[in-house]
C-alpha cells in the first residue's frame, strides 16, 4: 500500500507557499519531508552554514537574525525559512534560533528549487513573504535612525547659547548674529543653573522693532519668562507635543537640572508628520462648533497620513490625544465667551483614552469637572452646567461621540469640587469592591485638560499615594481587568462578537487594547507609576522589576501590534469612504497579522493569569 | 497503538542484555534466512551514544491488545536518528490478522474490509519488514504492542520467535512524570500524569495528531523521543540508558 503522510499533508496544504501547489505535488512534498525537534534557545541555522532543505515551523516559534546579531523575523506555525539560501548559494543568510520548543519540518532543497521553477504561484508566494519580510526589516531599520522615536537629547548639536540678563538687546542681538542661533538663554547671576528667560528671532521683531524698543535696554525687558523645559530623554514628538500645546517654538532641554541645550521647532518638524500641527493650529483659529466640525475630515486625512508613513501607535495616540484636547480647549474658550469668565477655578479633565494619549478616530467623549472648594450649586451650578453641555454638544458635533455610560461633566456626579472628588477617590480605593470599581477604572487614567490644572495633579497625587497600600483595591481591579479575554479560539474557530452587527469579527479593542490598558493600569497604580500613558507605564513597571523576567518587553509588543491592527484598519476604512470601527474581520487580516495577533492575545492571555496570581490571591 | 490496559503486560528482560552479543548468537540459531540476516546485520552496543543510533520507529495497528488473541492489520516503520525523522524512507504494511476483526478495530483505524481482504499475509511481508529494521533500534510507545505481537506471530507463522532492544518512549515519560507523585498528591487524591502519547507530546509543544493511523503514530512516537531526549538526557547519553532495560 502507497503509505500517505496524511498529518504532513494536511498542514502543508494549509499554507502559503505549498497551498500553490497541485495535489499531486503536494503529496510528494508530504512524502519527502524529514522532520526533527529542538528546545527552546537552540540555534537551529549558522550564518553561511550549508543549506539543503526549505525549513518549516510545525509547531512552535523561531527568530531569525541578521549577521550582526539584530532580530530580523519571528516566525510560528506554518512560516518557513532558509529559502533565501536555497535560491541563492546554499548558504545560510539569516542565523535562526528557536525561542519556544520547536517542531521542523524540512523540504529537500531539490524538490523546493523544481517547485519554485515549475510553478510561477508557488515562486510568487515565495517572493511575496521575502518581500515581506525585507520590507519590514528596512522599515524597522528606518524607524530606528528616525527622530520621531529619538531622545530629545539627539537633536542637541551644540551647547546652549546664554547672555547675562544686564546685557543690552544690542548685544544680544549680535551675539545671536554671532553664534548663528534663533533663540538666547537669559541668566541671572544670582541663580546660575537655571535660566531666567529666553528671546527669539521673533521677540526681537515683535517686542523691539515693531514697538520702536530702544536697542540699549536691558534685555531682560523682552526676554519670556516661566520657561517650559523638556527633558533630555523625552522623545522628539513628545517634544513635538509640548510645542504645539504651548505654542512655543523654543524649548530648552533639562539634563540633572541643568539646561544643556535648546531644541527648535525647526530641528523636530523636520522629521515630524506636521500635518497634525496644522490641525492644532486651525483648531484654535475656529470660532464657532460648526467650524470646528469641519476639521473632521482633515483629522482624518492627517490620521490615514500618519499610518502610512508608518509612525508607532505611541505616536498616532498621542497625535490624536493633542487633536482632542485641543478641541476640548478651544470649545472652553467658545464656551466661556458664550457664558462668561467661570464664577469660582475649575478643572476639565480629560479621562480614559485621551489622558492616557491613546486616541483614534473612533473614540468617546469622557469627561469630568473638578470645581473649586468654594462652590456653591445653588449660585454656581447652572453655569458649569452650561459650559460642560456646550463642551459635550461640541465634542459629539467634532466626532467624539457622548460617552453611553455617561462620564461626562453634564452629568452632576462628575461635576463636583475638589473635596467631593477626593472623597470619591478615597472611598473607590479604601472601601473597594470588583462591582464598585467596574464602572469607575476610566477615572484612574485622568489628566487635566484646561483651567486649574493643579486639581488634576492633586488627585493624580492622592491616587499615588493611596493606591499600593490597598490591597482590596488593587485585587478589585484586577478582577475587573480580567473581565474581558482575549479571543484565543479567533484563529481556530473564530469567536465572533454577539452584538449581531459584527458577527464575524473581533473587537480589536474590547478584546485587545481595552484589557491591556487595564491590566498594565493595575501594575502602574501598585507601583505609583508617573505617568499614565500604557507605554510609558510600562516602562516604569519594567523599571520597578515586578513581572517575570521578559514578561514587560512581550506585552510592550504585543499592545503595539494589536494597537497597530486596529489603527490600520481603520485608517482602511477611512480610505474606503466608510465610517471606521473596532471590528476587524478575520478575512481582512493579512496572514501576518494573523499569526502575530495570535501571538500577541497569547501573550495578554498570559499576562492576565499573572495578574490574577499577583493580586487576586491565586 | 490503542488502549492501555491497566495490568500491562511487561515482556521486558530483567537484567540487561549484551544485544550484539546475542544477536551473533540468534544469528547462529536463526533458521529463516531473513530473520539471519537480521541479526548478521548487528545492532548498536549499550555503550554507543544516542546520537550515533539508527532507529527506527514503529506502530502496529491490532485487532485488540492482547498478542494471542489478536492480530495485527497494519505495520508502520519510520526510520530516524535522533536529528532526522526520514519520512521519504518510511514504509507501511496492511496485512491481514489470522484472528477475528472486530466491526470496532476496522472503523477506529479507517482501513476497510476490502483492504484487509486483499492484503497479504504478514509472512510474505517478512522480508522487506526486517530488511526496514535491520541494524536499527526500536522505538515505540508502550512496549506492550509491537514486540510481543511479532514475537507471537513469527512464532506462529515460522515456528521461531524474534528478539531485539526496544526503546519505549511511555515508559522514558514515566521515569520522569511518574514518580513526581508525591504522597501529598496521592493523599490529596491529585491524578498522576498522563503519559499517553497524546498527552506526553503536549508537555513538549508537540503538535497534535490525529491517532490511529500506524504511519502517524509511528511519525509522533518518533518525534516524542527526540523531545524527551533534547529535554532529560545528552545527544552523548549511552543508548543503554535510553532503550529498556
Amino acid at each position: 500500500m502507497e503509505a500517505e503522510h496524511v498529518e504532513i499533508l494536511n498542514f502543508l496544504r494549509k499554507y502559503s507557499p505549498f497551498n500553490e501547489l497541485p495535489e499531486e505535488e503536494l503529496q510528494i512534498a508530504a512524502k519527502n519531508t524529514s522532520v526533527a525537534y529542538f528546545k527552546a534557545d537552540t540555534q537551529i541555522l549558522e550564518f553561511n552554514q550549508h543549506i539543503d532543505a526549505l525549513h518549516v515551523v510545525r509547531s512552535g516559534s523561531v527568530e531569525t537574525y541578521h549577521k550582526d546579531g539584530s532580530l530580523f523575523n519571528r516566525l510560528d506555525e506554518g512560516g518557513f525559512f532558509g529559502e533565501a539560501g536555497l535560491l541563492r548559494k546554499g548558504r545560510v543568510r539569516f542565523p535562526v534560533k528557536t525561542i519556544e520548543d520547536t517542531l521542523l519540518y524540512y523540504i529537500p532543497g531539490d524538490l523546493f528549487n523544481r517547485f519554485y521553477d515549475e510553478y510561477d504561484a508557488f515562486a510568487d508566494a515565495v517572493e511575496v513573504e521575502e518581500q515581506r519580510r525585507v520590507s519590514h526589516a528596512v522599515k524597522e531599520h528606518e524607524s530606528r535612525n528616525r527622530t520621531l522615536s529619538a531622545r530629545v537629547e539627539t537633536l542637541i548639536t551644540r551647547e546652549p547659547i546664554a547672555i547675562n540678563k544686564t546685557a543690552s538687546i544690542r548685544e544680544a542681538a549680535c551675539l545671536m548674529t554671532d553664534e548663528k542661533v534663533s533663540s538666547l538663554l537669559i541668566y541671572d547671576d544670582e541663580k546660575r543653573d537655571i535660566p531666567a528667560g529666553i528671546i527669539t528671532d521673533k521677540d526681537l521683531r515683535k517686542r523691539v522693532l515693531a514697538v520702536d524698543k530702544d536697542a540699549s535696554d536691558p534685555v531682560a525687558d523682552i526676554m519670556s519668562e516661566n520657561l517650559v523645559f523638556v527633558q533630555h530623554n523625552n522623545r522628539v514628538f513628545e517634544a513635538f507635543l509640548t510645542m504645539l500645546r504651548t505654542n512655543l517654538h523654543h524649548l530648552p532641554v533639562l539634563r540633572q537640572s541643568k539646561v544643556t541645550g535648546v531644541i527648535a521647532l525647526s530641528d523636530v518638524a523636520r522629521h515630524e508628520s506636521q500635518s497634525s500641527l496644522y490641525i492644532v493650529s486651525s483648531i484654535f483659529k475656529q470660532t464657532s462648533i460648526e467650524e470646528l466640525s469641519q476639521l473632521v475630515p482633515d483629522v482624518h486625512k492627517s490620521f490615514v497620513r500618519m499610518v502610512e508613513e508608518d509612525a508607532n501607535s505611541r505616536i498616532i495616540g498621542s497625535a490624536m490625544a493633542t487633536i482632542g484636547r485641543s478641541f476640548k480647549q478651544r470649545l472652553l474658550e467658545l464656551a466661556e465667551e458664550k457664558y462668561g469668565p467661570p464664577p469660582v477655578p475649575y478643572c476639565f479633565l480629560a479621562l480614559g483614552s485621551m489622558a492616557r494619549d491613546e486616541q483614534t478616530v473612533v473614540t468617546d467623549q469622557d469627561n469630568a469637572m473638578v470645581l473649586d472648594d468654594s462652590f456653591d450649586p445653588k449660585l454656581h451650578d447652572e453655569y458649569f452646567l452650561n459650559i460642560a453641555q456646550f463642551v459635550s454638544d461640541g465634542l459629539n458635533a467634532c466626532g467624539y461621540t457622548y460617552c453611553t455610560g455617561d462620564i461626562m461633566a453634564t452629568n452632576r456626579n462628575w461635576r463636583q469640587p475638589l473635596s467631593k472628588w477626593k472623597q470619591y477617590f478615597t472611598d473607590w480605593i479604601e472601601n473597594p469592591s470588583p462591582e464598585k470599581l467596574l464602572h469607575s477604572s476610566i477615572f484612574f487614567d485622568l489628566d487635566g485638560v484646561s483651567g486649574e490644572m493643579r486639581f488634576a495633579k492633586e488627585l493624580n497625587q492622592l491616587i499615588r499615594k493611596k493606591a499600593p497600600k490597598h490591597k482590596r483595591f488593587l485585587g478589585s481591579m484586577a478582577r475587573n481587568a480580567l473581565n474581558r479575554t482575549p479571543p484565543l479560539g479567533f484563529f481556530k474557530d473564530f469567536v465572533m462578537e454577539k452584538d449581531g452587527k459584527h458577527r464575524d469579527s473581533i473587537n480589536t479593542k474590547r478584546r485587545g487594547t481595552g484589557p491591556v490598558a487595564d491590566l498594565i493600569r493595575v501594575h502602574a497604580l501598585a507601583i505609583s507609576a508617573q505617568r499614565q500613558n500604557s507605554f510609558a507605564r510600562l516602562e516604569e513597571i519594567i523599571d520597578a522589576n515586578i513581572l517575570p523576567k521578559g514578561r514587560g518587553p512581550d506585552l510592550r509588543d504585543a499592545l503595539e501590534l494589536i494597537s497597530m491592527v486596529r489603527i490600520r484598519h481603520q485608517a482602511l476604512a477611512l480610505e474606503a469612504g466608510e465610517s471606521p470601527d473596532n471590528n476587524v474581520a478575520p478575512e481582512d487580516l493579512s496572514d501576518f497579522e494573523r499569526k502575530n495577533l495570535k501571538d500577541a492575545f497569547q501573550i495578554l492571555s498570559n499576562a492576565q493569569k499573572y495578574l490574577r496570581y499577583k493580586y487576586s490571591g491565586g | 497503538m490503542l488502549y492501555l490496559p491497566p495490568d500491562a503486560e511487561n515482556k521486558q528482560e530483567k537484567s540487561a542484555v549484551n544485544w550484539p552479543e546475542r544477536f551473533q548468537e540468534l544469528a547462529k540459531t536463526a533458521k529463516h534466512p531473513a530473520l539471519k540476516r537480521y541479526y548478521e546485520v548487528g545492532i548498536a552496543s549499550a555503550d554507543t551514544s544516542i546520537d550515533n543510533v539508527p532507529m527506527v520507529a514503529v506502530d502496529f495497528e491490532t485487532t485488540g491488545m492482547n498478542p494471542d488473541k489478536h492480530g495485527i492489520i497494519s505495520i508502520a516503520v519510520v526510520p530516524m536518528t535522533l536529528s532526522r525523522i526520514d519520512m521519504s524512507k518510511a514504509q507501511q504494511w496492511v496485512v491481514k490478522p489470522r484472528r477475528l476483526l472486530t466491526e470496532e478495530s476496522v472503523t477506529i483505524h479507517g482501513i476497510t474490509h476490502s483492504e484487509i481482504e486483499q492484503a497479504p499475509d504478514l509472512a510474505e511481508i517478512i522480508d522487506p519488514l526486517l530488511n526496514a529494521v535491520a541494524g536499527k533500534v526500536w522505538v515505540v510507545h508502550y512496549n506492550g504492542i509491537e514486540r510481543p505481537f511479532l514475537q507471537g506471530a513469527f512464532e506462529e507463522r515460522l515456528n521461531e520467535t524474534i528478539h531485539f532492544p526496544v526503546i519505549d518512549t511511555m515508559e522514558i515519560e514515566a521515569r520522569f512524570h511518574r514518580q513526581k507523585r508525591s504522597l501529598w498528591d496521592k493523599l490529596t487524591g491529585k491524578k498522576p500524569v498522563s503519559i499517553r502519547l497524546a498527552d506526553s507530546r503536549e508537555r513538549y509543544n508537540l503538535p497534535f495528531y490525529a491517532p490511529h493511523d500506524a504511519m502517524t503514530d509511528a511519525l509522533a512516537c518518533g518525534e516524542l523521543l527526540q523531545a524527551q531526549v533534547a529535554h532529560h538526557f545528552a545527544a552523548e547519553t549511552a543508548i543503554g540508558d535510553i532503550w529498556l532495560p
